[in-house]
């Protein structure tokens, strides 16, 4: 659905092994892992722990500190919504309150037909053009009502 | 006939759709029959301008901005007659908002094209690391040093003190590790230079290599910014293959190599020690000091850690001169400092100039007051960690130690504008909650400090015992400045405090009690 194989061990140990001579070689290994599984499955935890000769814990502490990496498959669409300050000074709350009504979930929510997750980010370095948002890899700058309806629009059809 | 288009691929004009621009140009020249070339920049830092479209004429570049698709027809009829267009703006140089500046580090952004190596040393690239290969090691960190380079992620250090240090540290390995974590709400400058002049932190880099004995760095980019992400991998491959990178780099007896490491979405390792962590591969912790990174960083070895614009300001200072550098400034403050408008602001944008204008000068006349056209109400200067200042407190000049003096900080040099609407105790409660969200667990008043934070704050916002939770806070604050080891515990006081002691009204208090929260 969006272009991510199923969790198979492995081609998880290919992307590991080809990955596991660089220094401090974990982030990259759940960088590569989650662009090619759109999570990092439970089931990944034990192989890349053997493979960099690490224990489980340590890999299981680095995968839940870090924001970006997910352990549950992603939803069709991931939209996040700018919230930081700049963002806040041109109304992104307000932007905010309309996803979340409209979707009918809350803000790190995914909705029940796992078509979008609402995520909140904290600056996407477009605080020139505030309110700022990325649906998948696309920005928008200048969110306003009518572009934030068009994107949800996109997401839910 | 033939035209030479440049359009930003910067995010800033991307988000406003500038491919999409790009593309509808490329078609409406085909359709005419026109000879045309775009050449993808980075961006002039003319934010409320973009997408900002500049057309090659014998007179310089004539710009025209905003554009969106629809103009583009119009436009390019404009550009090939030489007749009027309601969205040109003339020629780009000539614009005050470009002509006021001292632009150093950012003389090239925008200009030319980031992706290309000959475009790079045409606009005067690699000069720097040529002196810097003439004088030697010694010097170039004595010419670093004597600049008055201060460290531009926010703590203000003496860059070419932390060179020296690895230097005179022995050890088989020595890295230079690049800071692009730039997470603070606000600032983009960072950003801007790896998409619009990559090759001028990668020549930066190698200079401080060559200097303190580094044969490997690592740009730390947060994973935010995808498409500097993009552009510094380019930019990277191409100085490798011009010999910049790699072994005996332009021909001399040193090794230098750089590789780009992915952030994963923590606040926190913008804190250098919390970057090293997670360079390393570890969860993104701070790190007690002594040791200093300089002595023992990057995997135990001497390691120098510095921000994006410190190393992109290095091939200038070395290009120019120690004192050509020191020249600008004011006090301990030398050299240029480029300042991010952002927000609530009519003329949003990246603005270099000397230390010492005000910040008045930098919110009313530069960056024109707000977007809104409702008036200014609190600036926030330097990130979430920084203060809100009120009008009352314009007159502060740009500088590190004005700003300490007066209970804030420069920061990572980015502005955020507020109008009126704003609530302050809301900002407040942001602050404690931000630092709730991204504080990495090590030290307890951050930890557990800032969730009790936002809790008291609740209180203090529904009258639960307004004067003595006021008191509280404040006691909760100085746990956090004085028990946390980095700036995130340290700091997010400061925006905490200051919204309470210029904005008392927000909370309930009314202002005689100003001093009182002091």
């Amino acid at each position: 659905m969006n272009g991510y194989l199923a969790w198979d061990e492995t081609a998880a140990r290919n992307v590991i092994n080809a990955l596991k001579a660089k220094p401090g070689a974990l982030l990259p290994v759940l960088h590569e892992l989650q662009e090619t599984f759109g999570y990092i499955a439970p089931d990944a935890e034990p192989v890349i722990a053997e493979a960099l000769n690490i224990s489980r814990a340590e890999v299981h502490g680095v995968v839940t500190f870090y924001a970006d990496f997910r352990t549950t498959p992603p939803p069709a669409h991931q939209l996040k919504l700018c919230r930081a300050e700049a963002c806040q000074a041109m109304g992104a709350d307000r932007l905010a309150e309309r996803a979340t009504a409209r979707l009918g979930i809350g803000m790190g929510e995914s909705s029940a037909d796992h078509r979008v997750c609402l995520e909140p980010v904290y600056c996407l370095g477009l605080c020139t053009v505030a309110p700022s948002a990325m649906l998948d890899d696309r920005i928008v700058g200048r969110l306003d009502e009518r572009k934030l309806d068009a994107l949800l629009a996109e997401v839910e059809r | 006939m033939s035209l030479q288009v440049y359009i930003p691929a910067d995010a800033a004009a991307v988000a406003l759709d500038a491919d999409s621009v790009a593309t509808a140009l490329q078609a409406a020249a085909v359709r005419r029959g026109v000879d045309i070339t775009i050449t993808r920049t980075g961006s002039r830092g003319l934010h409320w301008l973009e997408p900002l479209l500049e057309v090659a004429t014998s007179r310089g570049r004539v710009g025209y901005g905003p554009v969106s698709v629809s103009d583009v027809e119009a436009i390019l009829v404009a550009a090939l007659n030489g007749s009027a267009h309601p969205l040109c703006i003339g020629i780009v140089d000539d614009l005050p908002f470009l002509k006021r500046q001292s632009r150093l580090t950012f003389a090239r952004c925008g200009i030319v094209d980031p992706r290309s190596l000959d475009d790079y040393v045409a606009h005067d690239g690699y000069k720097g690391l040529t002196r810097a290969l003439e004088i030697g090691a010694a010097a170039t960190i004595t010419t670093v040093t004597t600049s008055g380079l201060r460290g531009r992620g926010g703590a203000g250090f003496p860059t070419g003190i932390k060179w020296d240090t690895v230097a005179k540290t022995d050890a088989a390995q020595k890295y230079i590790v690049c800071n692009a974590d730039e997470g603070d709400s606000g600032t983009f400058a960072d950003r801007m230079i790896m998409e619009g002049d990559p090759f001028v932190l990668i020549e930066g880099m190698t200079i401080a290599g060559i200097a303190t004995g580094a044969t490997q760095g690592y740009i730390y980019v947060r994973s935010e910014y995808p498409h500097a992400i993009a552009t510094l991998n380019a930019a990277i491959l191409a100085a490798r293959r011009g010999n910049k990178l790699g072994r005996n780099v332009v021909g001399s007896s040193h090794h230098f190599d750089l590789d780009v490491r992915v952030g994963a979405g923590a606040y926190v390792c913008g804190e250098e020690t919390a970057l090293l962590d997670s360079l390393e591969g570890k969860r993104g912790t701070v790190r007690a000091k002594p040791p200093l990174p300089a002595h023992k960083g990057l995997f135990g070895c001497p390691t120098v850690i510095n921000n994006v614009l410190s190393l992109a300001t290095v091939p200038i200072i070395l290009d120019k001169g120690a004192e050509f550098y020191r020249d600008f400034g004011m006090g301990r403050s030398r050299g240029t400092m480029p300042i991010q408008l952002a927000g609530n602001i009519k003329h949003s944008g990246l603005f270099e100039i000397a230390f010492g204008i005000t910040l008045g000068e930098l919110v009313d006349n530069i960056g024109g007051g707000t977007l809104s056209g409702r008036p200014v109400r609190a600036v926030q200067v330097g990130g979430p960690l920084g203060a809100y200042f009120p009008r009352e407190l314009f007159d502060t000049p740009f500088d590190y130690e004005a700003f300490t003096a007066r209970d804030g900080l420069i920061g990572h040099g980015g502005i955020v504008v507020f109008d009126d609407t704003v609530d302050m105790a809301k900002q407040a409660r942001f602050a404690m909650e931000f630092c709730a969200v991204e504080s990495c667990g090590k030290c307890t008043p951050c930890r557990v400090g800032s969730t009790r934070g936002v809790e008291v704050i609740d209180r203090i916002i529904k009258d639960d015992g307004r004067l003595a939770n006021i008191e509280l806070l404040k006691d909760l604050c100085n746990t956090l400045k004085f028990g946390s080891l980095c700036a995130l515990g340290g700091f997010t006081p400061y925006p905490v405090m200051s919204a309470i002691t210029h904005f008392p009204e927000d909370f309930g208090i009314t202002p005689p009690s100003r001093q009182a929260a002091e």
